[in-house]
């Protein structure tokens, strides 16, 4: 008999980490971006996406609100907002 | 888009280091990849039943022994003639390197098998909620090297994991940050094109562990690399063959000052110069100011 | 083919014959003939496998771990305090259910250091989910380790088996045992293909973490299969003696017990010589018997029972003591034993550290269990050496 043996690879997917943010999120610009990838490399999560300048945008299920990828954008396209602020 | 190697929805704590160098690590080696992961944060956070954050095949063992149970996945590999093209990666945090699981990678290394280890060290045992390890620096604060008032914190600096990998003869050995991107991306590359026992020790912030800011933690990598605290040095075959210069490195109070656990230090002018004293040496060892 | 065998080296002949892919041990006295001899043969060329001298015991499990994950048949051999110091590694194992057969060539515990025979490294370590072969001489050896494959590979199982045989005494012993042929144990053991494994074609994550929602029916799950192995098991040796055309392996073996008034329960190479007792005593008119164990995980309880079931008078043999307790056998053998039936059962200590058993000690066991039987009794000890004042003289 077996129970629980072994788990299902990427099944995390399901796991909403949206759910985190309480306070405020990123706003991704979207006027000088320079398709760089810096934001892409730095997320704990993963949930940057993006291909052509102007293009890249978080997951906002699963962003958790750290804002690295502020911190890192070399220019300064992305920036915190209010999590109720209407993107 | 192509599916994600390590996904979101774990659950590291916002602004997580290691969950940001476990991503690029397993990105830079692709879907031919096979992770024996030890006992910490990482496994915790990414694999609690019946969710898994990894589409590659992956295993958990126990606190001290992926570097044993990769040698069995690399060996199982070789005899059925399935190795060519596949990478198998032993990773551990600090305490499961450098403390507990140094046995088992000192004789993988010694045995030469074709393995990359990868330590993610945020300088504490995190996992179980800050505890002091051989990586942590000097004068840090842990909740077993706290300050107090005969204690400035951890009377120890960090072990010579480094050198001690270099010390076993083995192809490559590497320092790496979350505050240099690229360059962990280059050296995870680079290691996988090379045959025979690699270790890559990346430094990652930790928020809670570190008392700062989860936005903070690129910023912080950097610092640490910026002051020396944290040289990024490349060794092949024992040959120190790359470094990353520092021609004006930063005080170590600005890396200091953004982490509530060096606050006490930085209330003492002599133990602030001891932490100056560490991050020099390191530009003097390795030579990067020139 | 009969050959005149050393126990170690009909271990390695076996193990070879098994086809194992990855072999990995670390030295430890009496298992190391096991692992030279096994050694040698991939140094000849004659067996085609990955072997692996890991830095401790701790990294020989865990790699055979590793490489049984990914699909290689693997094989490793421990003792005593190496036994020990894998014993976390021996529950993760089982935990994960991967297939693996370990010898252990039985060895007393430190402190004080001693190399030599008893039981308590694997009686220590009976609660991991491993199944628990026990040899009495070396066909035994050799038999169970093929069935051991067999039986952790089959798809209704999925768990490690440990091949336990006495130190010393069956590892150094020699004696004359039949070698089967590669074609035979072809015919009998499949190649290793399990359904779980870390395979880049198809990604799966083994081991996770299991919250208190998640974990218990892990257990569970172990504790149901080993209790269906008891069934797997026999079926297991029937197959085996269709192949080999020999009774071997099986829960148990009852040996002069059909009307016998006083049996004794024991497991090992302790067994030749009760039997050897019984049969002296059968001569001399007394109606005894030995119940041979050769499974002790799963407990073969109901087997048990059916065999002991109108023996009036049972004594537990063993080397192995549960300190501040009885003999754990004895633990086991009473907490099955039904309760309403009046039974005189006498608990046995003998031969720890090595210490040789003769058949007057059998003898004395027999006699004391009808004289003055309780649950734990040590035979043999040396009054002198016990005194109230430690200094040594």
């Amino acid at each position: 008999m077996f129970g629980p043996r072994v788990s299902k690879a990427g099944s995390g997917l399901r796991h909403k980490t949206g759910a985190w943010r309480t306070e405020k999120k990123p706003k991704f610009l979207k006027k000088n971006c320079i398709a760089c990838r810096m934001c892409v490399m730095i997320c704990p999560e993963g949930c940057i996406t993006g291909k052509e300048k102007n293009t890249f945008i978080c997951d906002y299920n699963y962003c958790k609100g750290c804002g690295n990828c502020v911190a890192i954008c070399p220019k300064k396209d992305i920036i915190m907002v209010k999590e109720a602020e209407k993107l | 888009m192509s599916k994600a190697l390590f996904t979101s929805g774990h659950s590291a704590c916002a602004g997580c280091g290691q969950a940001i160098a476990a991503r690029l690590v397993v990105e830079a080696t692709g879907e031919n990849t096979i992770i024996a992961n030890n006992t910490g944060c990482l496994e915790v956070f990414s694999t609690a039943y019946p969710q898994s954050c990894w589409n590659v095949p992956w295993i958990h063992s126990l606190f001290e022994n992926a570097a044993a149970v990769s040698s069995g996945i690399e060996a199982a590999l070789i005899y059925l003639g399935k190795k060519e093209g596949t990478t198998v990666i032993s990773q551990a945090g600090d305490g499961g390197t450098a403390d507990i699981g140094l046995q088992a990678l000192s004789g993988m290394w010694e045995r030469g098998h074709d393995i990359l280890s990868i330590c993610y060290d945020n300088e504490a045992y995190m996992n179980t909620g800050i505890q002091r390890s051989g990586l942590t620096p000097f004068d840090s604060n842990t909740t077993t090297s706290p300050p107090g008032k005969e204690s400035f914190g951890n009377p120890k600096p960090k072990k010579n994991v480094l050198e001690i990998a270099v010390a076993h003869g083995i192809p490559y050995v590497a320092t790496a940050s979350i505050g240099y991107p690229a360059d962990l991306t280059r050296k995870i590359k680079k290691a996988k094109t090379i045959t025979g026992p690699k270790y890559i020790q990346i430094h990652v912030p930790c928020p809670l562990g570190w008392r700062h800011e989860p936005g903070a933690t690129y910023e912080i990598a950097k610092l640490a690399v910026e002051t020396g605290l944290y040289p990024l040095v490349e060794f092949e075959n024992g040959k120190l063959t790359g470094k990353k210069r520092l021609t004006a490195p930063k005080p170590v109070e600005e890396y200091m000052k953004l982490q509530g656990r060096f606050k006490h230090i930085l209330k003492s002018t002599d133990e602030t110069a001891k932490v100056q004293a560490i991050a020099n040496a390191n530009i003097e060892r390795y030579q990067l100011k020139d | 083919m009969r050959q005149f065998l050393e126990g170690s080296q009909a271990v390695a002949e076996s193990v070879k014959l098994c086809r194992p892919g990855v072999i990995s041990a670390y030295p430890i006295t009496p298992q190391t003939h096991i692992v030279e001899g096994l050694a040698q043969m991939v140094a000849d060329g004659d067996l085609k496998a990955q072997f692996i001298n890991v830095e401790s015991e701790h990294s020989a499990a865990s790699l055979v771990l590793g490489a049984s994950a990914t699909g290689a048949r693997a094989f490793t051999a421990t003792s005593s305090q190496g036994l020990l110091l894998m014993a976390e590694v021996l529950f993760n194992i089982a935990g994960m259910r991967l297939p693996l057969v370990l010898t252990c060539a039985n060895r007393s515990v430190s402190a004080p250091i001693n190399i030599w025979n008893d039981h308590q490294d694997a009686v220590t370590v009976r609660d991991s989910g491993w199944i628990q072969f026990w040899a009495e001489d070396i066909q035994d050896v050799i038999d169970l380790h093929i069935q051991a494959y067999r039986l952790s590979e089959d798809s209704r199982v999925y768990l490690p088996v440990m091949v336990n045989m006495d130190g010393y005494i069956l590892t150094h012993g020699l004696e004359v045992a039949d070698l089967p042929s590669q074609k035979d144990v072809d015919k009998f053991l499949p190649a290793y293909n399990p359904s779980y494994k870390l395979d880049v074609e198809n990604p799966m994550t083994l081991g996770f973490l299991a919250t208190p929602d998640y974990y218990m029916e892990t257990r569970f799950a172990i504790a149901k299969t080993l209790s269906d192995t008891l069934e797997i098991i026999p079926e297991i040796a029937k197959g085996f003696k269709k192949v080999f055309g020999r009774e071997s392996g099986g829960l148990l073996q009852a040996y002069r017990c059909e009307d016998a008034e006083v049996v004794l329960v024991a497991k090992g190479s302790l067994i030749g010589t009760i039997k050897d007792t019984v049969d002296d005593l059968r001569a001399e008119g007394k109606k005894v018997g030995v119940l041979k164990l050769i499974t002790y995980r799963p407990f073969p309880a109901k087997a048990i029972c059916d065999c002991l079931a109108k023996i009036p008078n049972i004594g537990v043999v063993e080397k192995s003591i549960s300190l501040g307790a009885t003999g754990p056998l004895y633990a086991d053998i009473t907490s099955v034993l039904p309760k309403e039936t009046k039974r005189n059962i006498g608990g046995f200590v003998i031969g720890l550290g090595g210490r040789d058993i003769k058949k007057r000690d059998i003898r004395e066991i027999f006699d004391r269990l009808i004289e003055s039987p309780n649950p734990c009794q040590f035979i043999g000890i040396k009054g002198d050496l016990l005194k109230e004042d430690s200094k040594n003289e």
